[in-house]
């Protein structure tokens, strides 16, 4: 009887100290990523110090690098997405919550969520076949005419490839987490809050825009944050639309590169230059740097609201 | 011998928050009992009413009311006379919050809540299509159980039904606010600071502001619904004081758990049991001597 | 009080309420579109030889992608046979040991930053510390990379689904005498069991769409992945390689197996939203 106990408090203890190890090992993975990059960035660092994040050269034979075409292409891109997406997910969550019946809004829901599900690759493929090319021939070309104004606007298209059709499909690829948050949000206002509202006499847009949404901008801020850090860290949908050319320019119809792509791209000959190397480490240093800071801001403006993530 | 009924608890009139609870119904010739009966015109009592000449400012006929298939309100006849406090009252789950909620038609958010019958104000039968549902919810004002102040400042708090239904310039909205205020009794303590959040008043404060706040857009109904049930009783003298105060401007519809407060502040009763209304009268005959053997049992406590 | 027509107001809102329906409209549409786009650009690559043949050299016919479906089975079994048990055990400590202690935090937090983690610096992460000293591609540092994605999505699912069964449960399990791992594994993990299955299926799915973490691991491979300590052919890495070749047979091998992925993953992940809704 005894050793039967004895088994099973050691059993108890064997248990434990997996699970520790198990969490622990995450701790450990996290901390070794952000060693390894760190170190290895280091040459790169030494190099060019500062400058490099705003430096726009980008010549590997000459070994002279810069971020700013990628840091560009990535901020640009992301806020294309962002707006696109933000006024869309919105409505949709609007739709879901205060407008349709239940029956109807359960599965458009969960359709849009499926846009989620959809691998990034997949969205790769799809924007650069066929998004792209619908772009270029009946999307860039009146927005180009319409806003001739805009410097940004202008220069040759080709295919349709570049920042602004990448910013489209990012578009496409947070909308279902937007959605998702945004509808948690309105959700989680008290119904007697809403009523209250309505019981003054308001139409459902008013109550949305002096009622729901202020009600709910932790919450809502807290999703941007998340959609951002996704958007940012997206590869594979990027790499494939956005052209990949380091050479610099502030139009966005034209191709470029995000932080993402241009590791995708070429991490493979930079494995045995090291000042290369480095300096995609330094860019891989600035990505999770970046995409960690918004998944925290993210966490904590949820968190706030006390939306679960 | 009694039926197993399924009859769900629709007090809080709101579908998120119901319940299912089987009660064993009483035999039915009781269900006969429980027929509606407003008093005949030529017993005494009737008396009283003609004296006092008073207008039916809500007349209900024949209101049914569904949550999906299950029936809530059977067949709810009530007059509610203008200017007067009503009281309607009866224990959990009876209906009481569900027919308050027929009066401004705020039921309608709900997809599957539905009336059938006639509510008539001022001759009107509200339940029409043709109805204005935004005049209607500013001519009948409703104040909820919980305090529900806007994400605003108490000044935006009373300004917003405002501006939404009237065009006024500035320094006619700042002395409308001052009124609704003053008039719900809570200008002496925010008038030091209008642009403070609402949400750090306190609970009673809040109440007083959702009352500003209805009143403000000069209505003609206020609806309570157990307005002082979540707030302590300090507040809650202040607030029944109010009551009697407003009730001299307002026709007053209250729902309250608490029957003493029922019999405090207001001048008409009616008594809900299952969806039924028992009893109508005035709350003084009501509660001295009530004339349904069902109204006597819940006023001295038998069940409820 | 001069009354104001409520006229615009009606219209403004009429006209919101009508782009709130054409955009959960266009919503789908964009769903409907990308799979009926990917459906039928990569049917035409599918046909029984897709399945059967492996794949041939640029330009001759009659290749199929069986080796890349073998590889990218293989490479998802081995990260799920990581990741699964680690994130499963990580989640139970969190929910059983760790609720309160400072431990748990800082646990928490770091599970935070790993979700946040974009796949390509995973992918960049073992090739940097693996790859490099092997000095070339391996299946197994692929996996190992899935694996560490895997690993936080499991983790917070486990945690979720076991703090939401009742403490009751598991005072009777003890008072009884049944020891605390037992408990565990026997009983909280039985009665969550839905739950819990229904994240391992997410994750999975997840996975086996990911291209970026296994383009300098698990790389690319034409022949049949015998040897996962080498590079080993996928699915995935074949899209991304055969979509920029110049064979109009290779784009097409490219898009029959990109169908077949998202086929997989959403099937995938309808499948466990069903256990969801219909589970236990």
């Amino acid at each position: 009887m005894n050793r039967r106990l004895e088994k099973h408090r050691i059993f108890d203890n064997v248990f434990k100290y997996i699970t520790i190890f198990c969490a622990l090992l995450i701790l450990v993975i996290v901390l070794a990523i952000s060693i390894e990059l760190f170190l290895n960035s280091l040459p790169a660092i030494k190099e060019f110090g500062f400058s490099f994040l705003w430096s726009t050269d980008w010549n590997p034979v000459k070994e002279k690098f810069g971020a700013a075409s990628s840091i560009y292409g990535t901020l640009v891109a992301t806020f294309i997405a962002i707006i696109i997406a933000v006024p869309f997910s919105l409505v949709i969550a609007l739709f879901l919550t205060e407008i349709a019946h239940p029956s109807i809004a359960t599965p458009v829901g969960y359709a849009i969520e499926l846009l989620a599900a959809i691998p990034s690759i997949i969205y790769g493929m799809w924007g650069v076949f066929i998004l792209a090319p619908f772009m270029a021939e009946h999307i860039i070309p009146p927005l180009q005419s319409l806003f001739f104004f805009l410097p940004i606007f202008q220069g040759k298209v080709i295919g349709g490839q570049g920042i602004f059709t990448a910013g489209v499909v990012l578009a496409v690829m947070i909308l279902p987490y937007l959605t998702s948050i945004m509808r948690d949000v309105f959700n989680m206002v008290s119904p007697q809050l809403k009523e209250s509202a309505y019981g003054v006499g308001t139409t459902t847009w008013e109550v949305t825009r002096d009622i729901l949404i202020p009600q709910g901008i932790s919450g809502i801020i807290g999703g941007v944050f998340l959609s951002l850090g996704r958007a940012i860290g997206e590869t594979m949908a990027v790499t494939f639309i956005i052209g990949n050319s380091h050479r610099f320019s502030f139009e966005i119809f034209r191709e470029g590169n995000t932080i993402s792509s241009t590791l995708a791209n070429e991490f493979a000959e930079g494995a045995d230059n090291p000042l290369f190397f480095g300096v995609l480490m330094e860019l891989g240093l600035i990505l999770f740097a970046i995409t960690v800071i918004m998944q925290l801001l993210s966490h904590f403006w949820l968190k706030r609201y006390g939306v679960k993530t | 011998m009694g039926t197993k009924v399924k009859i769900m608890n629709i007090d809080s009139g709101n579908s998120k928050s119901l319940q299912e609870d089987e009660i064993k119904m009483e035999k039915t010739d009781d269900l006969d009992k429980l027929k509606i009966r407003l008093p005949d015109k030529d017993s005494s009592e009737d008396l009283d009413h003609q004296q006092e000449n008073k207008d039916v400012k809500i007349k209900v006929e024949d209101l049914d009311f569904y949550y999906d298939d299950f029936q809530a309100l059977y067949k709810n006849n009530l007059e509610i006379y203008s200017r007067k406090v009503s009281a309607i009252i009866g224990p959990s789950g009876c209906g009481k919050s569900t027919h308050l909620r027929v009066y401004n038609r705020i039921y309608e958010l709900y997809r599957n809540q539905a009336a059938k019958g006639k509510v008539f104000l001022d001759g009107k039968n509200i339940l029409d299509k043709s109805m204005d549902l935004m005049d209607l919810r500013r001519r009948v004002g409703m104040i909820f159980q919980k305090p529900t102040p806007f994400p605003m400042s108490v000044f935006d708090n009373v300004a917003y039904g405002l501006k939404l239904h009237y065009s006024l310039n500035r320094s006619q909205l700042e002395a409308k606010v001052e009124e609704s205020l003053k008039l719900s009794a809570l200008w002496d303590e925010v008038k030091d600071d209008l642009d403070k959040s609402a949400n750090s008043l306190s609970g009673g404060q809040q109440q007083r502001l959702c009352i500003a706040r209805a009143i403000a857009l000069e209505p003609e109904v206020l609806l309570m619904d157990e307005p002082t049930s979540a707030i302590d009783p300090v507040a809650t003298a202040k607030i029944e004081e109010l009551i009697e105060q407003l009730k001299g401007q307002y026709t007053i519809v209250i729902v309250t758990h608490n029957m003493q407060q029922a019999a405090r502040v207001s001048d008409y009763t009616a008594f809900f049991f299952k969806g039924y209304i028992v009893e109508f009268g005035k709350t003084d005959k009501m509660f001295t001597n009530p004339q349904k053997k069902k109204t006597e049992e819940y006023i001295t406590g038998r069940f409820g | 009080m001069k009354k104001r027509s409520p006229l615009t107001r009606l219209v403004i809102d009429k006209i919101i309420k009508s782009l709130s329906i054409i955009a959960a409209i266009a919503g789908i549409l964009i769903l409907l579109i990308i799979i009926k786009d990917i459906f039928f650009k990569g049917i035409n690559a599918i046909g029984f030889d897709f399945f059967t043949n492996n794949m041939r050299p640029p330009g001759v016919a009659g290749g199929g992608v069986k080796n890349a479906i073998y590889g990218t089975l293989m490479i998802t079994l081995v990260s799920t046979l990581i990741g699964v048990p680690v994130g499963m055990m990580a989640g139970v400590y969190l929910s059983e040991y760790g609720r309160n202690t400072r431990f748990g935090k800082i646990i928490r937090f770091s599970l935070n930053i790993m979700m946040g983690i974009p796949s390509i610096i995973i992918g960049i992460f073992f090739f940097s510390i693996m790859i490099i000293p092997l000095g070339h591609g391996s299946g197994y540092v692929g996996a190992f990379a899935l694996s560490v994605i895997m690993i936080p999505i499991i983790t917070k699912t486990t945690e979720e689904m076991l703090k939401l069964t009742p403490d009751s449960l598991r005072e009777s399990a003890l008072a009884l005498g049944i020891p605390k791992w037992k408990m565990i594994i026997s009983i909280l993990f039985r009665s969550s069991k839905s739950g819990l299955l229904t994240g391992i299926l997410l994750a999975v799915a997840r996975v086996s769409g990911e291209t970026a973490p296994l383009i300098f691991t698990a790389r690319y491979s034409q022949y049949w992945p015998d040897d996962l300590n080498r590079e080993t052919a996928n699915l995935t890495m074949t899209i991304y390689n055969y979509a920029g070749q110049p064979f109009d047979s290779m784009v097409e091998t490219a898009w029959g197996a990109a169908l077949l992925v998202m086929g997989a993953v959403l099937l995938l992940t309808i499948i466990s939203r069903f256990i969801v809704s219909h589970g236990n």
